[in-house]
């Protein structure tokens, strides 16, 4: 359980109304106000509730295939010729990222509220998958909101979530992509909200949701930090991770924020590069706003409209981060960085042929970063990726760029 | 300012109807289109007018508004252009209330001290913001009451009596009763469930209660008019104006009077409501 009241820390957050510095909150029209009152009335209860949690951790073992490993990717390590390279291997949780953590959770609180049908987003379509696979062992009916652009280029996910039972519901609004989809599941959510839990798949969103999918992300930090003293008798010195939403950085940062000696980044998508309009680095290109219930750094133009965002990667292709993300950046506790499409293009094929591990695009990306760094770390130092999600839904989309590259 | 509001209501109460309330983006489909528009309403019975401040991600509103809030951005339309239209409107209606209605990001990316100084100069009457619920207040709701203009605030159907005295303490102008459980244009009002819903309202506040989201006829906007002090209708409308533009999304000579003949419809169903 986070801890909630220690001064000088960076793990207080959210007050009550769900504000981290001035981001978060509950930016939401009135009709779907009283059901978030009531999400959060339900969480609140769970939160301090030991058999909520220890049913959570019992689908962690038995369901998920938790903990997962924390593994020295000694070939890259090699390769690089610097820090000691770990990845927290997220990508081999059931249904093959980070996002199953979060859905286990809130659809376990669902079902606590006596709700039955679930809405969801999704970008590359992982959360969506997860989404549904949870809806097929809890027996209740799934509803996904997939941007029209992301159903094309992330076809497998479409066609799991089919056969897991959901409805998937493609969005041509606007970009047709991430951003879009949470418009649509928002609107679905307003004209059902008696009947509908909204299980959001990131550290976004009005309280409580980026508090409720911090802590049920926190699961990656807290078993790296006990993974680790076993490794290497102590901890990391630097923790990377992509960031969309930011709800697989949340997760691995969390546990170690009040850490001071530990460098933390997040990578953001860069694109085609952060000087262009084409990427998805709302801290490093972005100010903030307010969108999606809560304020945080935001892709806009300067009369305050959303600007679509690009990403190779669908699951970072959100013009907006996650609003604990935006106060850790204001602090100064985690550093944003990013890493652009080909960088990340690259990462993805050195780290299938030196590790035998396709990584999805989006955790391609902190590897993309780490690269430009870690040559110039010593070798002692220790530096944990999360490989929060696995490449076989992105192998479409990739080849043939790859072949175009001469990386095949 | 809150005075063209109240008066107006006042004006409605001693002829006995309910006023009209008509919704349209400003600078759709393009800003001279759009001012004419507006400048136009008061004449085609429109008691007060909810004008749109267009944004990129409209997350209250059905297509119908969606489609409109892309035509103005597509068209140049921005908070400063929206604020500008009702300036221009001022110089020729010193009477018919005016009502920003929109989100917040445009108007935070803008500054709220700077907006509501230009908005209060250029006479408009009241805001509408629906993703400002009231346990973020500080943010606008106070300040632009402070500034002397109303910050007009949604219920709708989930809100329970037990939330009600919260979404009522800092509510000014009228009350604005959402009608359906839903996002604007996307269902039929349930004119049968509007009498109580408004009687509800009114046991706990002295504002007037206008009532939108779902009417599109003169005979929904009569049958609202008979329990509500407003009937608000916004889909129907730039519906009126899509339907009117040219195959290049262009407005056309029946974009302006298609949208007028449809206000006289609709105020011909709020006047004839009550006899």
């Amino acid at each position: 359980m986070p801890a909630t009241a220690a001064t000088n820390t960076f793990r207080a957050g959210p007050d009550e109304d769900g504000h981290f510095g001035s981001f978060g909150g509950r930016y939401v029209a009135e009709t779907l106000m009283p059901l978030i009152l009531d999400v959060e009335a339900a969480w609140s209860q769970a939160r301090s509730d030991p058999d909520f949690w220890s049913e959570l951790r019992s689908y962690h073992v038995q369901y998920i295939g938790r903990p997962s490993p924390l593994y020295l990717a000694s070939r890259l390590t090699e390769h690089f010729g610097g820090a000691r390279l770990y990845f927290k291997r997220d990508e081999l949780n059931h249904t093959g990222a980070h996002k199953i953590n979060n859905v286990m959770g809130q659809a376990l609180l669902a079902r606590r509220m006596g709700k039955t049908r679930i809405i969801a987003e999704t970008g590359a379509g992982q959360h969506g998958v997860a989404t549904a696979t949870a809806c097929a062992l809890f027996d209740m009916e799934c509803e996904v909101f997939m941007g029209a652009e992301d159903v094309e280029r992330q076809r497998p996910n479409v066609d799991r979530m089919r056969l897991l039972g959901a409805k998937v519901h493609p969005v041509t609004s606007g970009s047709a992509t991430l951003k879009d989809a949470m418009n649509e599941a928002l609107r679905y959510w307003v004209s059902t909200a008696e009947t509908h839990f909204y299980i959001i798949g990131t550290v976004a969103g009005p309280h409580p949701y980026p508090q409720m999918v911090r802590d049920f992300q926190s699961v990656i930090g807290e078993e790296t930090r006990e993974q680790m003293l076993r490794a290497e008798g102590r901890l990391p010195d630097t923790l990377v991770a992509c960031i969309g939403g930011g709800s697989n950085a949340m997760g691995l940062f969390y546990p170690f924020l009040d850490e001071p000696e530990i460098t933390i980044y997040g990578v953001e998508a860069a694109g085609h590069g952060i000087d262009t309009d084409a990427h998805a680095a709302s801290i490093a290109g972005g100010r903030p706003g307010v969108l999606h219930g809560n304020r945080t750094y935001l892709l806009q133009d300067d009369d305050g409209q959303i600007t679509e965002a690009h990403s190779i990667s669908a699951g970072l292709d959100y013009p907006g981060i996650g609003p604990e993300h935006s106060w850790l950046h204001e602090t100064g506790r985690v550093q944003y960085v990013s890493a652009t499409d080909t960088a990340a293009l690259e990462a993805f094929a050195l780290c299938s042929r030196l590790e035998g591990i396709i990584p999805a695009l989006e955790p391609s990306h902190a590897l993309a970063f780490l690269a430009t760094i870690i040559g110039d770390l010593p070798k002692d130092h220790l530096v944990v990726m999360n490989m929060c999600g696995r490449g076989d839904k992105d192998l479409e989309a990739v080849l043939p760029r790859l072949d175009a590259m001469g990386l095949l | 300012m809150s005075d063209r509001l109240s008066r107006m209501f006042a004006r409605c109460a001693a002829e006995n109807r309910a006023a009209l309330g008509i919704f349209i983006t400003a600078s759709d489909p393009d800003v001279d289109t759009s001012q004419a528009i507006l400048d136009h309403l008061p004449g085609a019975g429109a008691d007060m007018i909810e004008f749109g401040m267009p944004f990129s991600d409209p997350m209250a509103d059905g297509p119908a508004i969606q489609a409109s809030s892309q035509r103005a951005l597509r068209a140049g339309g921005s908070l400063a252009r929206t604020v500008g239209m009702v300036r221009r409107f001022r110089d020729r209606d010193g009477t018919t209330p005016v009502v920003l209605m929109g989100y917040y990001n445009p108007i935070y990316s803008y500054g709220v001290a700077r907006f509501l100084d230009e908005a209060a100069v250029a006479g408009v009457d009241g805001l509408i913001v629906v993703d400002l619920p009231p346990e973020e207040d500080e943010e606008l709701c106070l300040p632009a009451t402070r500034a002397g203009l109303p910050f007009v605030r949604l219920a709708a159907p989930t809100t329970r009596d037990s939330r009600l005295p919260a979404v009522l303490r800092n509510a000014s102008g009228f009350i604005y009763h959402v009608s359906i459980t839903g996002i604007t244009g996307t269902r039929a009002v349930p004119t049968d469930l509007v009498r109580d819903a408004v009687a509800r309202l009114k046991a706990h506040t002295d504002l007037p209660v206008g009532v939108g989201f779902g009417i599109r006829t003169p005979e929904q906007a009569a049958a609202v008019a008979r329990v509500a002090d407003a009937a608000i209708v916004g889909s129907a409308v730039v519906t009126a104006i899509a339907e009117s533009l040219d195959a290049d999304g262009r407005a056309g000579e029946r974009t302006v009077p298609a949208v007028l003949e449809l206000v006289g419809s609709l105020a011909g169903g709020v006047r004839d409501a009550r006899r």
